[in-house]
């Protein structure tokens, strides 16, 4: 086996300016009007639409596309954010390919499905843009509820308890509202500043009030919460990063992929970011074909995800797969990290074994091991949920358990987004919990 | 290969395909290119009497309904007939015909209803050495205003009459144009065929208002605010021009009258079409506006395709060939059973005929089996009326299945007995022939 050289290449500035521009473009670049007629055009209109069924916030799928045939984007738009007050994040990020696109009848015919997620854009893309509210709060009913954390669930939960005329609170731990929509996904799925500015949209309903800087379990507690106001959600989302379990885990180099995109969200400036020549990605979800996809967009010569199960197992679907490997990045399946190996506390390169499944299906090395050279190594082998101090509630698989309703084991808070045990970590999911908790704490404030 | 070329009332032409009078015809240089690109023939566009031009608005003239896709679907027009003086007019029409002499050149006329019009235009007409001359009768917009065009075809006293003089002061074959803009196609045909029409042509365009400006709430198009109907045309009129074509051709007088097939054409398929129900050849306009001349060559190709893998010779062998399965609803035979059939295999679950059938028919298909989404035909209560065939966007997934004979319907419990029985004999007739 040759040896690895501890060469260690890692700079800022990698690419000039007009490539960072064209590497984190739009990655599906909006409809334009006739473009948009012509795909909404190709809507059947089904009957019980199976796309709808497939939206986990319920969309009317077929009804919306029927409105932007019609040419009233407007109507499409007020149709889906009656449904998703996110549905223009929702329509940026979504695994449309695995959700409503899946379903749409046209993929047993021509193999295509309707471009839903471009038609939900290009609706409340111009409902934004007209800056066309749809919702108006009902008179003031004097309760007051508070929300921990701003990601899409709160948010969502927010929006309506303040249409229901309630008084809202939502204390964030960071200094940006947005949650994983303004510190997670990936750059080209969230232009211009898209997440903050659909945030100001659903703020202005009003009587929502956002306090930065709050942290659960450190600057306040839930019994607090639970004694000054009406109801409480948390929408707190995953707290810590799981770990290799490794050597010199903490050796320069070795990254939580999840704080590297943050910074890279919050980045105004592309070149600013080190960018390792060689890099190696572990995991196999949409946090690490981010993550891989972007250190590559970003100028990194060598990029590989290894992902320790076979291709049908990763979370991350067949379309995020392909698109992480159209861009440079190599995927290896079937390979669990072994070793890092470091010189001076810098990480050079990662030996791993190839794995396969046992006879009962279970994972098992088969002793055979290669190595990746790399100066960097970003870990996206999911994150844990991390119960506040303080805080008790009845988890389920490690998660906050709550009912049909969103409803925690404790009296009169309600929970949602990826914090909760049957989350599917995803935008839409978190919209929807918050959209039916709201109707629940509205029910439970007797209104 | 087929063999494509057209004797159409004694006018050769290389192909059936002539280009109807309108703004593709109006001029030489108009002309010219279409006989480079292929045009078997062209109708010239309509000459006035001599005199001062008539002029056109300055506005749009033009306006038209456009799918989701941004094809044009129907097309109109607030045109005039030629803006050009006469004799400019003459001498291209000499020009061209003597340069392209084996293109079939007719010159269609509107002057006022008067005798001595029509004598001192024909004059002029047939000096040119055109093929023939087209009556407009037809042109729905301005010009009626003034008592001619379609103020004449609307008139059948008239249609005789003028075309009677064109007849007796000319040698050259008279088509006369019909205006759709009438109750009875056959009272206006019949009237050309009494007054010694050669033939008719037919459609010429229909009254139409494209749409409003939600805006404006001016309609479109307008000139300065305003707008007027103009001629309804392209694509979306086929359908009514196939059966004004039809009806003049399966009409006991005027049977054998020939025709010229106007309305909507845009493919050899729809030329067929005109062709089988009784026109011996077509003439096109909006398609050649929306597309430029090009489109010939696709008509002469699919034409000449279509007739060799039917093993036919020549285009006479198609004229009329749909006319006899033309008939009156009351002869139509009840006794002929029909249920629809879904193909699993190709439906893609849309349920679009689910809910079409539930929502405005029959209550003929259902949506579910062992809880699953599942469309199929309920034989006990399906009529065959086609719906779900029509709205289906799968071709071919939902047919028709003709019950045989001996075959109960399970709607009527009645057997299938293969005995041909029409509304004239129905005993829920009471005016029943027996």
């Amino acid at each position: 086996m040759s040896q690895i050289q501890p060469t260690v290449d890692i700079q800022t500035a990698r690419l000039n300016a007009d490539e960072y521009m064209k590497n984190f473009s739009d990655m599906h670049p909006p409809l334009g009007a006739t473009a948009a007629l012509v795909e909404a055009d190709r809507c059947y209109f089904c009957y019980d639409a199976p796309c709808t069924k497939s939206c986990p916030t319920g969309i009317d799928v077929a009804g919306f596309i029927r409105m932007i045939s019609t040419e009233n984007n407007i109507g499409a738009a007020r149709l889906i954010l009656e449904e998703n007050i996110l549905g223009g994040s929702c329509a940026r990020v979504c695994p449309t390919e695995t959700l409503c696109e899946q379903a749409c009848v046209r993929n047993d015919q021509d193999h295509r499905p309707v471009s839903i997620g471009l038609l939900q854009r290009h609706a409340v893309d111009a409902a934004m843009a007209a800056d066309k509210q749809f919702f108006e709060r009902e008179p003031d009913t004097g309760k007051r509820v508070a929300i921990v954390g701003a990601g899409p669930a709160s948010l969502s939960c927010a929006h309506g308890l303040a249409r229901n005329g309630h008084s809202v609170t939502i204390l964030e731990a960071r200094d940006k509202s947005g949650g994983l929509n303004e510190y997670g996904l990936a750059a080209y799925k969230m232009l211009d500043d898209f997440a903050s500015r659909e945030i100001k949209y659903i703020l202005a309903i009003g009587n929502i009030d956002i306090q930065y800087g709050q942290r659960l379990g450190v600057d306040f507690d839930l019994a607090s919460l639970q004694s000054d106001y009406d109801a409480v959600f948390l929408g707190i989302g995953l707290g810590s990063v799981n770990n290799l379990g490794l050597e010199n885990e903490d050796a320069t180099g070795v990254i939580n992929a999840v704080d590297y995109i943050a910074q890279l969200r919050q980045s105004n400036k592309l070149a600013d970011l080190p960018v390792g020549k060689r890099v190696v990605v572990i995991g196999g979800g949409m946090t690490a074909i981010d993550m891989a996809t972007q250190i590559r967009l970003l100028g990194a010569d060598e990029v590989t995800l290894v992902y320790r199960r076979a291709k049908e197992a990763m979370n991350a679907s067949e379309d995020e797969q392909e698109f992480t490997q159209v861009k440079g990045v190599t995927i290896r399946y079937n390979a669990k990290p072994r070793r890092i190996q470091t010189n001076e506390g810098q990480v050079f390169g990662i030996e791993f074994e190839s794995t396969r499944n046992d006879a009962s299906g279970r994972l098992e090395g088969t002793g055979e091991t290669f190595s990746l050279p790399a100066d960097m190594i970003f870990k996206a082998i999911g994150q844990v949920f991390e119960t506040p101090s303080n805080c008790k509630f009845e988890l389920d698989k490690g998660r906050i358990q709550v009912d049909e309703h969103r409803k925690t084991s404790v009296a009169g808070v309600w929970a949602g987004g990826d914090a909760v045990c049957d989350g599917e970590d995803l935008t839409v999911a978190a919209a929807q919990d918050g959209k039916l908790a709201a109707r629940s704490i509205n029910q439970y404030l007797g209104h | 290969m087929a063999d494509l070329t057209s004797n159409f009332i004694g006018i050769q032409s290389p192909n059936p395909f002539w280009l109807a009078s309108a703004p593709p015809t109006d001029k030489a240089y108009n002309v010219v290119r279409a006989f480079e690109a292929g045009w078997g023939g062209v109708v010239w566009k309509t000459l006035g009497e001599d005199g001062p031009p008539l002029v056109n608005v300055n506005g749009p003239r033009y306006g038209a309904w456009h799918s989701g896709d941004r094809r044009v679907m129907g097309f109109n027009n607030i045109e005039l007939i030629t803006d050009r003086p006469l004799d400019l007019n003459i001498r291209e029409i000499t020009q061209v015909k003597k340069d392209w002499p084996d293109r079939a050149m007719v010159v269609s006329l509107m002057v006022p209803c008067e005798e001595g019009a029509w004598k001192e235009i024909l004059h002029k007409i047939e000096d040119t050495g055109a093929d023939g001359i087209e009556l407009n009768f037809g042109c729905p917009h301005g010009m009626s205003e003034r008592g001619m065009g379609a103020a004449v075809g609307q008139v059948p006293e008239y249609v005789e009459m003028v075309t009677r003089w064109c007849k007796q002061y000319s040698k050259m074959p008279v088509i006369v144009k019909l205006t759709p803009n009438i109750s009875d196609i056959r009272q206006s045909a019949r009237a050309a065929h009494r007054g010694g029409a050669d033939a008719v042509s037919m459609i010429n365009t229909i009254n139409s208002i494209i749409s409003v400006d939600l805006d404006t709430f001016s309609i479109n198009p307008s000139t300065g605010g305003k707008g007027t109907h103009g001629g309804y045309c392209g694509p979306a009129v086929k359908p009514i021009a196939l059966n004004m074509v039809a009806e003049v051709a399966r009409d006991e007088q005027t049977q054998g009258l020939p025709i010229s097939g106007i309305g909507g054409i845009t493919t050899w398929r729809d030329a067929v079409d005109f062709i089988a129900l009784g026109a011996g050849n077509v003439q096109v306009c909006t398609a050649a506006m929306t597309y430029g001349f090009k489109v010939v060559d696709d008509m002469i190709a699919g034409l000449s395709d279509f007739m060799d893998s039917k093993g036919i010779q020549s285009v006479d062998e198609i004229v009329g060939k749909a006319v006899k399965q033309v008939t009156d609803w009351k002869y139509l035979d009840l006794n002929t059973i029909v249920k629809a059939e879904i193909n699993q295999d190709s439906c893609i679950q849309c349920g679009r005929c689910h809910v079409v059938c539930e929502d405005t028919s029959h209550q003929a298909i259902s949506q579910m089996k062992e809880g699953q989404r599942y469309f199929e035909v309920l034989d006990e209560e399906c009529v065959g009326c086609n719906l779900c065939v029509s709205v289906c966007p799968v071709e071919n997934c939902i047919t028709l299945r003709e019950l045989s004979i001996g075959e109960a319907d399970a709607r009527t419990g009645r057997t299938v007995s293969g005995e041909y029985a029409n509304w004239t004999t129905h005993e829920n007739n009471t005016m029943r022939v027996s």
